[in-house]
C-alpha cells in the first residue's frame, strides 16, 4: 500500500493512500468532532463538524470525505475552526427542541457531549421553539422529530446494512424531516423489518425504544462492524 | 395523515396513467430515470398522489421513501391537486420593497393558509413567485392569470372574496 506524508498541526504522518483526513487524524489520536460520521457507513460530509483547514484552500474543509494526499498541510483545531464548530452545534440546538432533563438520552447523547466538550453554555441564536410531532404508531420504537439532527444515519445504516430503505428525507432546509416509506406512521410502514439499527446509531434521543425513561438508553453500536467484518469474509469466499 | 384527502385509486385505463407508463417502458425502468417520470406524472395528473408515487416506486424498483424525498424536494412537484382558482403575489424585489410582503400576509390571514397551499374546500392555491417580469405594476399580484397592480391588501383580499364568493368575515 503506497505510503504518503503529510502534515497536521505541525506534525509530520504518514498515511496509506485512499485514507481520509479523519481517519488518519484518529489514527495519531487527533481528536476531531464528528456528529454525521460513524464507523461503517458511507461519509457524507453532512454535519460539517470535522471541517480542518487546509494550507492553500480557500475555506475549510469537512475531512470525514477529503482523501490524505501527499504534501497537504492540515491544521485540526484553530479559533476559527473551534468557533465555526461552537456555532454549528449552538445552530442545532436552536433548530430543534431540544430538552435533556426530560430527554430518554440524557447522559449518554452524542449532541449533549459535544455540545458540553466545546464548552457551549449557552446558544447565540433565537430558538425556533419548533413543536414537531412524535410518531409512536411502531410496536418496539418511537421517533421524536424534535430531537432529530437529520445526521441521516438512520437512513444510511436502513438502506446499506438492513437493505430495506425505510427511511429517506422529505422536503429540505429547515422543513426536512425523516420519513418512513410515503410519509406515513411508521407502525403502518411495510417495508420496516422492526431491526431497531436505526434506533441504536441515532446520536440523540430521536429514535428510542419505547419503555425507556429519561436517561435510561443506551445505545448499543458493535452489531455494525460485526455485520460489516462477516460481510467482508463472505465476499471473499471465507466462511462468515 | 394530511396528505391522505388526495388519496384515489389508479385506474388501469386512466389515459393519464397510460401516459405514465409509456415514459416508464420508453426509460426502461431504470431508477436513475426517476425525476422524468415524476415530471410526466406531475403534468399528466397536474400533481402527485400516493397512489401513484407507490406505483411509480415499484415500477422503478425504488425504495417509497426515496420517492418521496425527491418528490418533495423539488418544487415543481406537489402532492396535492391545485385549487379550483390561483392567486400569485409576486414577491420579486420592486415588488417586495413596495409591500408584497404585507399583501401576501393579510392573503394568508384571509385564506387561512401559507404560501404554496390549497385551502381545505380546493377552491384557492395561494403562491409567490420571484418577479412576474412587470414591476410597472409593484406591488402585483394575478389571479386566475389576470394581472392586477399596483396592489394593496385589502384590495387584494376585496378580489379574492368576490372571486370565490365568500362573505368578508369568514375570509
Amino acid at each position: 500500500m503506497p505510503a504518503i506524508t503529510l502534515t497536521i498541526n505541525n506534525d509530520l504522518i504518514s498515511a496509506r493512500q485512499g485514507q481520509t483526513l479523519l481517519e488518519v487524524a484518529r489514527e495519531h489520536g487527533i481528536e476531531i468532532p464528528t456528529l454525521c460520521h460513524l464507523d461503517g457507513l458511507e461519509a457524507m460530509g453532512g454535519c460539517r463538524l470535522c471541517l480542518v483547514e487546509l494550507q492553500g484552500a480557500p475555506r475549510p474543509v469537512p475531512s470525514c470525505v477529503t482523501k490524505a494526499a501527499e504534501g497537504m498541510v492540515v491544521t485540526t483545531h484553530s479559533d476559527k475552526l473551534v468557533e465555526y464548530r461552537k456555532m454549528l452545534v449552538e445552530l442545532l440546538l436552536a433548530e430543534r427542541t431540544h430538552t435533556c432533563s426530560i430527554c430518554v438520552q440524557n447522559n449518554n447523547c452524542e449532541l449533549q457531549t459535544l455540545a458540553a466538550k466545546l464548552g457551549i453554555d449557552h446558544v447565540r441564536f433565537d430558538y425556533l421553539h419548533q413543536q414537531l410531532p412524535m410518531d409512536a404508531s411502531r410496536e418496539r420504537f418511537a421517533l421524536d422529530h424534535n430531537r432529530c439532527v437529520l445526521c441521516l444515519r438512520c437512513v444510511r445504516v436502513c438502506d446499506a446494512v438492513e437493505g430495506a430503505h425505510t427511511w429517506d428525507v422529505r422536503g429540505r432546509g429547515s422543513t426536512s424531516r425523516i420519513v418512513a416509506d410515503l410519509d406515513r406512521p411508521w407502525g403502518t410502514s411495510t417495508s420496516c423489518t422492526d431491526c431497531g439499527k436505526c434506533v441504536q446509531l441515532c446520536p440523540t434521543g430521536a429514535l428510542f425504544k419505547k419503555g425507556a425513561t429519561v436517561g435510561e438508553m443506551k445505545k448499543e453500536r458493535s452489531f455494525l462492524n460485526r455485520i460489516l467484518e462477516r460481510r467482508r469474509l463472505a465476499a471473499q469466499g471465507g466462511t462468515p | 395523515m394530511s396528505g391522505d384527502c388526495c388519496e384515489h385509486t389508479l385506474l388501469v385505463d386512466d389515459p393519464r396513467l397510460k401516459l405514465v407508463e409509456r415514459a416508464m417502458k420508453r426509460l426502461q425502468y431504470q431508477p436513475d430515470a426517476l425525476i422524468e417520470v415524476l415530471h410526466t406524472a406531475q403534468e399528466a395528473f397536474g400533481y402527485l398522489s400516493r397512489d401513484l408515487l407507490s406505483h411509480v416506486a415499484a415500477q422503478l424498483k425504488l425504495p417509497e421513501s426515496q420517492v418521496f424525498g425527491v418528490a418533495t424536494f423539488y418544487h415543481f412537484f406537489t402532492l396535492r391537486p391545485k385549487g379550483e382558482h390561483s392567486c400569485i403575489v409576486c414577491t420579486g424585489t420592486a415588488c417586495y420593497v413596495k409591500g408584497a410582503g404585507e399583501i401576501l400576509n393579510t392573503l394568508e390571514q384571509a385564506a387561512g393558509i401559507k404560501a404554496g397551499q390549497t385551502t381545505a374546500d380546493g377552491r384557492l392555491s395561494l403562491g409567490t413567485a420571484r418577479c412576474l417580469g412587470n414591476c410597472s405594476l409593484a406591488p402585483m399580484i394575478t389571479i386566475d392569470d389576470t394581472v392586477y397592480g399596483p396592489e394593496k391588501p385589502e384590495g387584494a383580499v376585496d378580489k379574492l372574496n368576490r372571486l370565490l364568493e365568500v362573505p368578508h368575515e369568514q375570509g
